[in-house]
């Protein structure tokens, strides 16, 4: 077994605003181990972007109440002082942000803002961190580096900045990358050059990488393994290929049904998922997920899941009230084409037996 | 009925300039950047077209002259064989009956002062059509149930909804007048993950219910095949193929469109990480100064001489799509290119399908043209 670089244990993070408390992370813990990639899914305001900026320390802010423990070779981030934190920020652990081009200061040449995490983190000259701004863009594929290097972001185009932001992110050899959406705002020609970008620089530098993504393509390409985020929770965690092949949770599910793919027959009918994420301020009783699972029994709206191992699968856990017997059972009719509507009826049945002939009712697609 | 009464739009070389400016007091163009340079297609009545590109390839300014929010710099757009090219205000009060169109941001796209039920009855208003306010209120709350928001809500304002729910704001009123056509330029794409299949599927039931025709631009190109009948691909303001999606998808002709294929990320580690694919290197050139001939030459990984001397025209190539292309892709690319099965009903069999088909059914093709 390989040695784990991060550890995240328990992480919450709240912050308190005028219309309430928001739990935008609720009690996560996952691990990253030497060289490997984990991919981090889920929608806008799952907490999936919180989770990683308080690894660097970027939601230390008035307000924010932040728990748990996130050790990194060790140390544990969450209680170490900022000037600490500084060393490590851009040294050890390295970040690339989503957009490109309002993450570079447009006012800098590309070569001043890619030495300035050598300069900061390292004691070398001038002339010394110019040379490695050259060798970072080199290594990053950017032809005619030695010119470039004295550009400005505007005269990079869309995917050629997100090569610089790896660039400047790479500068200092980091031990752990954190990309989050890297490839959101780029085209998928571009999307493929800088995933494949990733992929080998991994191989080179041996570094982990922790990718965060609302694109099942994108992590089914890269990750080893993958936490799928909902309401600020994982709600399911499984190597790369588990998630695919025999996903657990009813989100999981609904995910890779409500997207069209490539290699799925073309007629075939999408399955969204029903209403909207829920706010973290007040969010769902018992089961976050219940208000928009077709699988819902009256239990699940009063018992919160925990995070479970998978009987029989001990690298796959998932945080859902089903038995598990029951989740293989309906993730195989959904894979045979059925719908959530047709297979309601197995979780009622089983629940329920005097109301077995009842009309399955899936919830409003309409919420409130 | 005549070929031409299946065309609800017929578009011949369309194109879009913008000029490109020197000087502040007396201006002076010195160059233009060409987002749209010679585009011709037809849209049937009661298909999807769908149109897909890069960023910067023109799908949005095609979209923006179909509706003719924009003048277009030359050539001629056929809607019911009436040319709208040239219409004048006037005209185009009339035609914006007929032609609505969905937008991409369901942020942008709705005035934030005025309530939901103002804005779906703005055409009505326009157009002075069911003067009653009665009739209209009553109008708009069946609108909003058909588009699945809750009547009720008639009095709120667009901050009180979320992103999926007010992109259906957006469908309500481009259908408010029962147009022919509807040109919806990636109305999904701001939209979450999870919202976006509920989006699609209405827009797809409104096409069966009310019997429009769909121009469906978006970058995404699983969604595009998801929901068209026939796509064209578009790069640097040209055409470059344009097939019936089944065709498209599974043989694609033209190097660009499967440089494009084989770059989407496949949601399935067996489907994606295993494939063998050739990345397209470098960046689209810019449209203000595009290659000479070929467009997509100095990226193409099948470029020859030819490519940078002699503009390749749109033409039938094998029976079933057509192409802007000298060499267009052969079988064996293809299958190297996405893997066997690839972008098919998921049985390896697919492409062969389509294969024997263009043999076959040579006849039935001609009339796509």
């Amino acid at each position: 077994m390989s040695e784990a670089l991060l550890q995240v244990e328990d992480l919450k993070v709240r912050f308190s605003t005028e219309d309430g408390i928001v739990h935008a992370v609720d009690g996560i813990s996952y691990s990253v181990e030497i060289g490997k990639t984990i991919g981090i899914v889920g929608e806008s305001g799952s907490g999936k972007s919180v989770s990683s900026l308080t690894m660097l320390g970027l939601t230390r802010t008035q307000g924010a109440d932040i728990e748990g423990r996130i050790l990194f070779e060790g140390r544990d981030l969450v209680a170490l002082p900022d000037s600490e934190l500084r060393k490590i920020r851009g040294n050890d652990i390295a970040m690339i942000f989503q957009d490109p081009l309002s993450s570079l200061h447009p006012f800098y040449k590309v070569g001043a803002q890619l030495t300035e995490a050598v300069l900061t983190h390292r004691n070398v000259g001038k002339a010394a961190a110019r040379a490695r701004a050259v060798e970072l863009l080199e290594l990053v594929g950017i032809p005619d580096p030695s010119r470039r290097v004295d550009q400005f972001p505007h005269e990079f185009s869309g995917g050629m900045r997100q090569r610089v932001m790896i660039a400047m992110a790479l500068a200092n050899e980091p031990r752990l990358l954190i990309a989050d959406e890297p490839t959101t705002a780029l085209d998928v020609t571009v999307q493929a050059q800088i995933l494949a970008l990733l992929n080998d620089l991994q191989s080179r530098l041996g570094m982990a990488i922790i990718i965060i993504t609302h694109d099942l393509g994108v992590v089914a390409e890269i990750t080893d393994e993958i936490a799928v985020m909902y309401a600020g929770r994982i709600v399911e965690r499984a190597p790369t290929d588990a998630i695919f092949s025999a996903p657990q949770h009813p989100y999981t599910w609904g995910l890779l049904k409500s997207i069209p793919r490539l290699d799925s027959p073309r007629g075939e009918e999408l399955v969204p998922i029903s209403g909207r994420p829920p706010s973290l301020i007040k969010r769902p009783s018992g089961c976050h997920f219940h208000p928009r699972c077709p699988y819902v029994r009256d239990e699940h709206r009063k018992i919160d899941p925990k995070l479970e191992p998978v009987p029989g699968d001990e690298g796959h856990s998932v945080a859902c009230l089903l038995p598990a017997e029951l989740r293989t059972r309906i993730w195989r009719g959904l894979e045979q084409g059925e719908t959530s509507a047709t297979l309601r009826h197995l979780v009622v049945e089983e629940a329920q037996p005097v109301r077995a002939h009842a009309t399955p009712r899936v919830p409003e697609d309409v919420p409130e | 009925m005549s070929a031409s009464n299946d065309n609800l739009v017929e578009v011949k070389e369309l194109t879009k300039h913008f000029p490109i400016t020197r000087g502040i007091v007396f201006q002076k163009q010195i160059g233009a950047v060409k987002a749209v340079d010679g585009v011709s297609f037809e849209v049937k009545r009661g298909e999807t077209l769908g149109i897909v590109g890069e960023t910067g390839c023109g799908k949005s300014t095609t979209a923006r002259l179909l509706v003719r929010l924009m003048d277009p710099t030359s050539g001629t757009i056929l809607f019911e064989g009436q040319d709208i090219a040239e219409a004048k205000k006037g005209d185009l009060k009339a035609l914006h009956r007929e032609v609505q169109m969905v937008f991409q941001d369901p942020y942008s796209s709705l005035n934030p002062r005025k309530t939901v039920g103002t804005i779906i009855a703005e055409p009505f208003a326009i157009h002075g059509l069911l003067k009653g306010s009665g009739e209209r209120r009553k109008r708009v709350q069946e609108l909003m149930d058909r588009v699945g928001l809750n009547p009720e809500h008639y009095n709120r304002y667009p901050h009180e909804f979320s992103g999926g729910q007010r992109q259906r704001i957006g469908v309500a009123r481009a259908i408010a007048l029962e147009p022919k056509l509807l040109v919806a330029d990636e109305p999904v794409s701001a939209l979450d993950v999870s919202i976006q299949a509920q989006v699609l599927n209405l827009l797809r039931g409104l096409q069966r219910e009310l019997g429009l025709t769909l121009v469906f631009i978006a970058h995404d190109l699983s969604v595009v095949r998801h929901m068209c009948d026939r796509v064209a691909v578009m790069y640097l303001g040209k055409i470059v193929e344009i097939a019936d999606s089944d065709v498209l998808y599974s043989f694609p002709r033209h190097p660009y469109t499967g440089a494009l294929l084989a770059a989407v990320p496949v949601a399935s580690p067996t489907g994606g990480r295993r494939r063998q694919r050739a990345l397209l290197t470098g960046d689209v050139p810019s449209p203000a100064n595009p290659p000479r001939a070929c467009r997509f030459h100095t990226r193409c990984p099948k470029a020859q001489e030819l490519c940078s001397e002699e503009e390749p025209l749109l033409e039938l190539k094998g029976t079933r799509s057509i192409t802007a292309c000298h060499f267009p892709l052969t079988e064996s690319e293809v299958r190297d290119q996405l893997g066997a099965g690839f972008g098919g009903a998921g049985a390896n069999g697919s492409r062969a399908e389509v294969l024997v088909d263009q043999s076959s059914a040579s006849s039935s093709s001609s009339s796509s043209t």
